[in-house]
């Protein structure tokens, strides 16, 4: 037992180093401005990881910034935005505008279900949706460059009879499983163990751990196993499925951490801002991810006054009466 | 009338009397959510609302800016993720009661959806969001309200992509296509209410909003738009306007 824990307790920097190699295949958990793993992100980029291959359901400023930051070539996606504070993510953006990165459009049920497929041991999964859309008639990625790396799917989705229907019968939309390199979440709670507890709504993270070789897990904190196993209905991921634990505390900021703490609202409306042309991005990321030496020296830098105004309020989760209008939270300045 | 009010508060209003009370409500951010707690203030106490992320029966003490938003969670019945959350469009039983609010960057005459690019998929002019949920609940839920600004730009011939079906080209082509419930039900704009004709699935102008004109309507609709059965829509009542301004956005998160 302390064997497991010890090796898979490690400086972020080092599981980052370990798992996420040039050209993998990437899922990060979280979900628009929610429970991002950002502090991985940072390490990410940090490490200049280059040709990463992105998948994500519901993806916000996180994933944006490793777009922006050069790490990523490729991305299939359900949806990429921040809903009222940027309705399409700004990185993502200006790189498919751009045409410098290759993107492939699911929905968000699809990406979903592709990631069940994956945890499930499955090569597909049939649905419903998006029957007489350009999803099913336009792809982003043709099956000349699929052909090209067997990670990826030779198609993007196939449209067939059901077999248990008597004829004429009906269409479903077949989708190829997802099993990517490495998925990293950030979690609420984790034992020393690795077992894993997400509170509030844990969206595809449960669905995208389980479908990946190798499971990076940062958390808010490390629990006594006691206080895991006293409620094990609220706990999601067994410590089997972690390759990589480490305790982060923020590990999420700017964006929310379900009973821990709100959006930083000045910090990401100044990130999404940042996002915006490459050269705020390069400042941004000067000062916030190569100026600092990790997560710890990021959250220093915040100092207690901002941590404190994100403080969730117990029962509720989040901060009430956070001011969320952009021009009030403008007015504490950017580093 | 002695009383003044926005075009998105007529649009909240317009589609706040779409809600019923056995309604579930898919819900996105934005306009939607106002419309939906507008309605359960009113109308369909007994409506719930869900989230794809994963939250069922939020009572949204504060409003969401988007759908992960811890917002989203405090209070809300049963927290899941989004296999489980957006199953309940593609389950039988629950998703013919379902209904959905989507906006789009561009809608044809058939109520067809773009929210993915402006020009070439591959190439585009103006990348957006992508499908996020759109699509789903476009195929899935039991009827669809959309919600769309009223310019020519956007109510165009041909869509630059289809990211989220209506009723694809007309007439029976969308249950062929294997979509056996759902469709666009209504369309409001900050002009007017369209609808949609039950055979041939084009749209008609169904009622216009106080203020605006049958020519300014067909002037910003990039097709022809049958007028013939237009009537002009009664207005919000007082406590329409007093639940939406003072119960459901106080703070004008939302609503201009």
């Amino acid at each position: 037992m302390t064997a497991g824990k010890q090796k898979k307790m490690m400086p972020l920097s080092d599981a980052i180093a370990r798992f996420v190699l040039d050209g993998s295949h990437i899922s990060l958990g979280g979900s628009t401005a929610n429970r991002n793993p950002m502090a991985g992100i940072y390490e990410i980029i940090r490490q200049e990881k280059k040709n990463l291959h992105l998948y994500g359901a519901i993806m916000g400023p996180g994933p944006d910034l490793l777009i922006g930051a050069g790490c990523v070539s490729g991305v299939e996606l359900g949806y990429f935005g921040v809903g009222r504070y940027a309705p399409t993510a700004p990185c993502f953006k200006r790189y498919v505008e751009e045409q410098r990165i290759r993107f492939e459009d699911y929905t968000n049920f699809q990406m979903a279900l592709r990631f069940l497929a994956g945890a499930m041991g499955v090569p597909f999964i049939p649905t419903r949706t998006s029957q007489g859309s350009d999803i099913i008639n336009r792809w982003g990625m043709d099956e000349g460059y699929r052909a090209g790396d067997e990670r990826t799917a030779n198609k993007k989705l196939v449209i067939q009879k059901n077999p248990f229907a008597p004829d004429p019968g009906e269409n479903v939309i077949l989708l190829p499983a997802i099993n990517p390199d490495v998925t990293i979440i950030h979690a609420q709670k984790a034992d020393a163990q690795g077992n894993v507890r997400i509170e509030g709504l844990t969206f595809s993270d449960v669905e995208q751990a389980k479908s990946a070789k190798y499971l990076i897990v940062t958390a808010e904190e490390i629990v006594d196993t006691s206080t895991l196993r006293a409620d094990p209905q609220f706990n999601q991921l067994p410590s089997f499925f972690v390759d990589a634990l480490v305790e982060v505390p923020y590990g999420a900021h700017p964006t929310q951490c379900y009973n821990y703490y709100d959006m930083d609202m000045s910090f990401l409306y100044g990130l999404i801002d940042a996002t915006k042309d490459n050269e705020s991005l390069h400042e941004f990321l000067t000062s916030h991810v190569f100026g600092v030496h990790d997560h710890r020296e990021y959250i220093q830098r915040l100092g207690n006054q901002v941590l404190e105004a994100i403080k969730a309020d117990p029962g509720l989760g989040y901060r009430s009466g956070l001011n969320r209008s952009q021009d009030k939270a403008s007015s504490r300045r950017m580093q | 009338m002695n009383e003044s009010f926005s075009a998105s508060e007529l649009m909240t209003i317009a589609a706040a009397r779409e809600i019923t009370d056995r309604d579930i409500i898919f819900c996105g951010t934005g306009l939607p959510i106002v419309v939906a707690r507008t309605a359960k203030h009113l109308h369909a106490p007994g409506s719930v609302i869900f989230f794809e992320t994963g939250a069922i029966d939020s009572p949204l003490l504060d409003l969401p800016m988007f759908v992960a938003d811890s917002r989203v969670m405090a209070g809300a019945v049963i927290h899941t993720g989004l296999v489980d959350a957006i199953s309940m469009l593609q389950n039988n039983k629950t998703g013919p009661r379902t209904v959905t609010i989507l906006g789009a960057a561009q809608i044809d005459r058939f109520g067809n959806l773009n929210s993915t690019c402006i020009g070439d998929y591959l190439a585009p002019r103006v990348r957006f969001s992508g499908s996020g949920g759109a699509a789903d609940a476009a195929c899935l839920s039991g009827r669809t309200i959309v919600f769309m600004k009223h310019q020519k730009e956007r109510f165009v011939e041909r869509l630059d992509y289809l990211t989220s079906p209506g009723w694809l080209q007309g007439a029976r082509s969308r249950e062929q296509k294997g979509l056996t419930r759902g469709g666009t039900s209504v369309l409001i704009t900050n002009k007017c209410i369209i609808r949609f004709h039950p055979g041939k699935r084009t749209m008609y102008l169904s009622e216009y909003f106080p203020g605006s004109t049958l020519e300014e309507i067909e002037g910003n609709t990039g097709f022809p738009l049958d007028l013939a059965s237009a009537r002009e829509m009664t207005p919000p009542g007082e406590e329409e306007l007093r639940v939406l301004r003072e119960e459901v956005d106080p703070d004008r998160l939302i609503i201009a």
